[in-house]
């Protein structure tokens, strides 16, 4: 009984740990999301959504840093989830068993984990100095460059999960491998594939570091993918170290839509993941 | 194996009719739809199939026997190529259907399998409505007006006795189905296609007895029009459905005939041996 007696004491000590480490960790997690909900919320008005950021002193909004944002946003996912798409399917599909999808994996698993300020300062280096001037595209570039490795990850991942005897009964049929993939393995890998980029869309839409060096900033309300833009992060940061107290709540508040922004898409992707067949 | 007593006397039941179809049509003079020679099949360096010959009789059914890994399922995966899927798996020797030897190079492997049909171990349906999965190969190849696809998929899922269960759910998902309807979809989709051939793998053994008693009843409509090979670890099942049985043991194909003769008279004390359930 000594023995069982032990055992009970070391399962209770272990289980307490795990407990409080899990305390431990949501409960930063609480204090950092009721720090910004109480901040941000305090600076919610419509002109956040209807007015420029201001000049120190003076009121304001984020409008042209939620529009910069959004196209930054928009295009890098354009440019970078076909791309990975693309790659995570010659991994999983057409290359399975060529060393080419081993190397590429191997880098891309480098790439994932690449801090962003380098992607940025690659970025800068390749196109910022060779146009002369900083960009919303070349911003735009950066976080295609973060979004590609995300998604040739899960592209694969998902793609290599639908089972190889659905590849065999449309092959079976005659189809060629082209219509095999496109019509019946994406389809039962739908649900994962547009998580991957949903998670992709959450990774960029809080990086700064890439647009520091690529978008910079702007003050002043611009679509010119030519030409610097401003963004939520950037102005965040900008705001966030300033001495004024109006930039200092626009950062709050930009900081709180973020947050917003990446908890709905990882809702919905985590949604998503659930809804897909067990199989 | 349940019964090892029963298996002789199950096939005996048919013995009457068998043997007058034996009689009537004799073995040799049967038109030879797919014939199989001197076959070797690699998985690697190692020998799956030792030099295997064997013919595929035209609107017959020929079920494949033996114990697992015998080489009865890869065997089926040669006749429409299956294995091209996988590199390091390769063939040797020659197959022929219709005169053509399917195993050159120059094989055009989509038309091949067009031809050759092939139902799964496991029911596969796709990720989409049963319409659907009747459809999806039909359109491939040709371009039917909506009604004239209707018609063709109500025909395939009729001949595969899914018709009445599913004819008013037919945008329903297919993955909605039983088990046992899902593999019979899977086999309406394979005759949609209007094949010559059609591979059956072990395709009752994800089944439950009612299900497998109406997928055997298809397969005895579908040989009407259509050669068949039936891989299967059921003894009485090869006994119910096919005409002409090969036992395979270790790569080696160790007997071929009628089946009733196999199972009630085998020649090779190895074919005895297994039937009645002594090994294997």
């Amino acid at each position: 009984m000594a023995i069982y007696d032990t055992r009970r004491r070391h399962d209770k000590f272990y289980i307490g740990l795990c407990y409080a480490s899990v305390a431990f960790g949501l409960g930063w997690l609480t204090i950092i999301l009721a720090t910004l909900l109480f901040e941000g919320f305090r600076g919610i008005s419509p002109a956040v959504f209807m007015q420029m950021t201001p000049p120190p002193g003076s009121e304001g909004g984020l409008l042209n840093a939620i529009t910069g944002s959004l196209i930054m946003t928009v295009l890098g996912v354009a440019l970078g989830a076909p791309l990975g798409m693309l790659a995570g399917t010659y991994m999983a599909e057409y290359g399975r068993h060529s060393k080419l999808t081993i190397v590429v994996r191997f880098i891309n698993d480098i790439l994932l984990s690449a801090p962003s300020i380098v992607i940025g300062l690659f970025v800068y280096e390749v196109m910022v100095v060779k146009m002369g001037h900083f960009s919303a595209l070349a911003g735009a570039v950066s976080l295609a460059v973060i979004v590609v490795p995300v998604v040739v990850r899960t592209t694969e991942d998902m793609l290599l999960l639908v089972p190889d005897t659905l590849r065999e009964a449309a092959s079976a049929l005659g189809l060629p491998r082209a219509i095999v993939i496109g019509k019946v393995a994406y389809r039962a890998a739908r649900a994962g594939l547009i998580t991957g980029v949903l998670l992709a869309i959450a990774r960029i839409s809080g990086e700064t570091a890439p647009l520091l060096f690529t978008a910079l900033n702007n003050q002043f309300f611009s679509t010119n993918l030519n030409a610097p833009m401003a963004s939520l992060p950037a102005v965040i940061f900008q705001f966030a170290l300033s001495p004024y107290k109006e930039w200092q709540q626009l950062a709050w508040t930009g900081a709180l839509l973020v947050t917003l922004a990446v908890l709905v898409l990882s809702i919905t992707a985590r949604v998503l993941q659930m809804g897909r067949p067990a199989k | 194996m349940t019964g090892v007593k029963d298996v002789p006397n199950l096939a005996q039941s048919h013995l009457a009719e068998e043997a007058e179809a034996a009689a009537g049509a004799k073995v040799s003079n049967l038109e030879q739809k797919v014939s199989i020679r001197d076959l070797k099949f690699y998985y690697g360096d190692s020998l799956a199939l030792k030099s295997i010959s064997v013919p595929l009789y035209a609107n017959k059914v020929t079920a494949f026997i033996g114990p697992s890994g015998c080489g009865k399922s890869t065997l089926l995966r040669v006749l429409n190529r299956m294995y091209d899927l996988y590199p390091n798996q390769r063939a040797e020797g020659e197959v022929i259907l219709d005169g053509v030897n399917i195993l050159r190079p120059e094989q055009d492997l989509n038309l091949l399998r067009a031809r050759v049909g092939m139902v799964f171990q496991k029911p596969t349906p796709f990720p989409m409505s049963i319409h659907d999965n009747v459809a999806f190969g039909i359109k491939l190849y040709q371009t039917l007006p909506k009604a004239e696809l209707r018609d063709r998929v109500e025909a395939a899922l009729m001949q595969a006795a899914l018709w009445g269960e599913v004819k008013d759910k037919l945008n329903a998902s297919g993955l909605s189905l039983s088990g046992g309807q899902q593999q019979r979809l899977c086999i309406a989709r394979t005759v949609a296609l209007q094949p010559e051939v059609i591979l059956l793998d072990e395709p009752c053994s994800a089944l439950d007895p009612i299900s497998t008693a109406k997928i055997e009843e298809t397969i005895d409509e579908l040989k009407e029009n259509y050669t068949i090979a039936i891989v299967t670890h059921n003894l009485q099942q090869a006994a119910r459905v096919s005409e002409l049985t090969a036992f395979m043991y270790l790569g080696e194909l160790i007997e071929f005939g009628v089946t009733t003769q196999i199972f009630t008279s085998p020649e090779k004390k190895r074919t005895q041996n297994y039937i009645t359930g002594r090994f294997g």
